[in-house]
């Protein structure tokens, strides 16, 4: 019992790390049909941030964890404007290739700037203490992961569902060309909602460092885990990346505590035997 | 028919010259010769057939390591080894891609992923068989056909694997001509009209996966055998995705295309690493940028764009 209850609260907390970076990945993939396989940089991006505002300006925490993701959402909105705007229209092996090339310029970015080694984010004292869960003690980081990817698919489902901007970004992944027919202006949410996809990433890189470790070939080491959630949940649904990125994070660590040998192996044979039973996810829909 | 002898001769000449010039870095023209290889069957899959894939190296790893573990455990004789390389890529090709080619798009690309990281994991599980992170070592293979032995310089290597690399040239020549070349072709242009007029695509999609295969198994087989070592490097990402690099910078779909893609990189690559070790992905990063956005089909293009620039006509280049 005790084990299973383990493998839930772990399983949540890594499901939730996943959940953050990967939606960003998710809804991009179905609003612009580019297959970025970049995005995990700024989850990069956002860790190095951090740890260059942890310990080299030496802020604290609190002012770390905005300052990085807010530096990340600098940076990617111009390369939207300027390098992926023009992808959009390319065909899927050009935009893997783009996207490849941006992840090196991104790893070698980070490797001048910070070098090779790993990326230490330093947490403030309090998230290092543990909880009494009763059954385990948990660190008050993990609650804190756990805690904000449930504030985030919660402000996500208000903002897709409750807001004109929801409307609008709902529409434009249904139909690009109609909504924009409509005098919905495709190129501003784009925008935005890739500079919210890489805000995402950087915070879920910072706040999942500890299951993740960020160094700079993190965008190559965790490229694949990140598609796996994508194409899980199907393209441009984030409730199917949420549900994916949970059930994901919970057969990981599950077959960590049960068959740590087999672990990768289990992982990846179950990745396959699903996608080869339901290529379009969970949720995909028939045209993404 | 004149053109293809003149092709295949210029090849044979580019290959004695290269030896003649650059004597004393055989070891890197052979690797050149080996990329070569492994960038050809990428062409055959992707260039003829369509077929998007970033796990190439899964083929070439599983060659490799059947490759060294046949010359070390059954018989040291290259051409065998290269037969048994070229027949585990193919079978792990036929397996893996039973499931693979039912998918396509993003799930295909990222299944193939999947299974090469699959693959280096299991080789790094099974340490008392391919000696895990260490490498496979200890692999001594004799004489080629007998009678040239391999020697320190890598002057045999050098022409093995030339050899092998003109074979692979010519045979997928012959099989880009045939009539299942073009009916690949076919399925690259328009899968649904290939249904219309009765072709399985889902089977000559895994048949065009599974000769690829083959070939991306005797590219490994010649690494493991020159080499003498195999690593975990040999299932890794970067490698998959520098061999696509390379075919797209070349040109898909016209063999020399990859020919002149390899070349271009791997000389780009070595003089960039060798400048500044650290750096590099600098380098190839933006090197690839460059060519998807101004020469999306490749460098091949550029005779013929440079010509028709000359006689007055527009965009050269696209």
């Amino acid at each position: 019992m005790t084990l299973l209850l383990n493998i839930a609260v772990d399983g949540l907390a890594y499901g939730m790390i996943l959940f953050m970076i990967a939606v960003g990945l998710s809804v991009t993939m179905g609003l612009m049909r580019v297959v970025n396989l970049a995005h995990g940089g700024f989850a990069l991006i956002g860790g190095a941030l951090a740890h260059w505002l942890g310990t080299e300006a030496g802020l604290p925490f609190g002012l770390v964890l905005p300052g990085a993701v807010a530096g990340t959402i600098l940076i990617a909105m111009p390369l939207e404007r300027l390098v992926y705007r023009r992808i959009y229209g390319f065909g899927e092996l050009q935009q893997v290739l783009a996207t490849i090339g941006l992840t090196f310029l991104m790893i070698a970015s980070v490797n001048l700037w910070q070098g090779s080694s790993l990326l230490a984010i330093t947490l403030p004292e309090g998230l290092n203490r543990s909880v009494d869960l009763g059954f385990r003690q948990l660190t008050a980081h993990r609650a804190l992961v756990i805690g904000v990817g449930a504030l985030i698919i919660l402000g996500l489902w208000v903002l897709l569902d409750r807001t004109r901007f929801g409307i609008r970004l709902r529409a434009a992944v249904d139909n690009r060309e109609t909504a924009s027919a409509l005098g919905i202006d495709t190129g501003r949410i784009y925008m935005l909602t890739f500079a919210l996809g890489a805000g995402l990433a950087a915070l879920g890189g910072i706040l999942g460092a500890e299951l993740l470790p960020i160094d700079a070939y993190y965008p190559l080491r965790y490229m694949v885990l990140f598609l796996i959630v994508v194409a899980i949940g199907g393209l441009g649904s984030i409730l199917g990346s949420f549900v994916a990125a949970l059930a994901i994070g919970l057969i990981e660590t599950a077959s960590r505590y049960l068959v740590p040998d087999m672990a990768t192996i289990t992982f990846f044979v179950l990745v396959i035997l699903f996608l080869a039973l339901r290529p379009r996810g969970l949720m995909g829909r028939a045209g993404a | 028919m004149n053109r293809r002898l003149l092709s295949l001769l210029l090849i044979l000449l580019a290959g004695g010259a290269a030896y003649l010039l650059f004597p004393y870095n055989l070891a890197f023209l052979t690797r050149i010769l080996i990329m070569i290889v492994l960038v050809l069957s990428l062409d055959l899959i992707l260039g003829l057939a369509g077929i998007a894939t970033l796990g190439q190296a899964a083929m070439y790893g599983a060659g490799a390591y059947a490759a060294g573990l046949f010359a070390i455990h059954v018989w040291a004789d290259p051409v065998a080894g290269l037969l048994a390389g070229a027949l585990a890529g193919a079978a792990l090709a036929a397996l893996s891609g039973a499931v693979l080619m039912r998918t396509q798009g993003l799930t295909l690309i990222m299944l193939t992923i999947a299974v090469a990281q699959i693959c280096a994991e299991i080789a790094n599980r099974a340490r008392a068989v391919t000696g895990g992170a260490d490498g496979l070592r200890g692999i001594r293979p004799g004489k080629v056909l007998g009678l040239w032995e391999f020697d320190f310089i890598g002057i045999t290597g050098y022409w093995y694997a030339f050899a092998v690399m003109a074979l692979v040239l010519l045979a997928l020549a012959v099989i880009a001509r045939s009539p299942f070349g073009l009916s690949l072709r076919g399925i690259h242009e328009s899968p649904e009209r290939m249904v219309a007029i009765g072709v399985s695509v889902y089977r000559r999609r895994l048949a065009a996966y599974t000769m690829g295969g083959a070939v991306a198994g005797t590219a490994g087989a010649l690494s493991a055998q020159i080499t003498q070592l195999v690593s975990l490097e040999a299932f890794s990402f970067t490698l998959s995705a520098e061999a696509l690099i390379m075919l797209i910078l070349g040109g898909t779909g016209r063999l020399y295309g990859a020919v002149l893609g390899t070349v271009i990189f791997m000389a780009v690559h070595h003089l960039a690493a060798a400048n500044d070790p650290f750096n590099w992905l600098f380098v190839i990063g933006a090197l690839v940028l460059a060519v998807v956005f101004f020469l999306p089909r490749g460098l091949i293009v550029l005779p013929t764009g440079l010509k028709r620039l000359a006689k007055g006509g527009r965009h050269a280049g696209s």
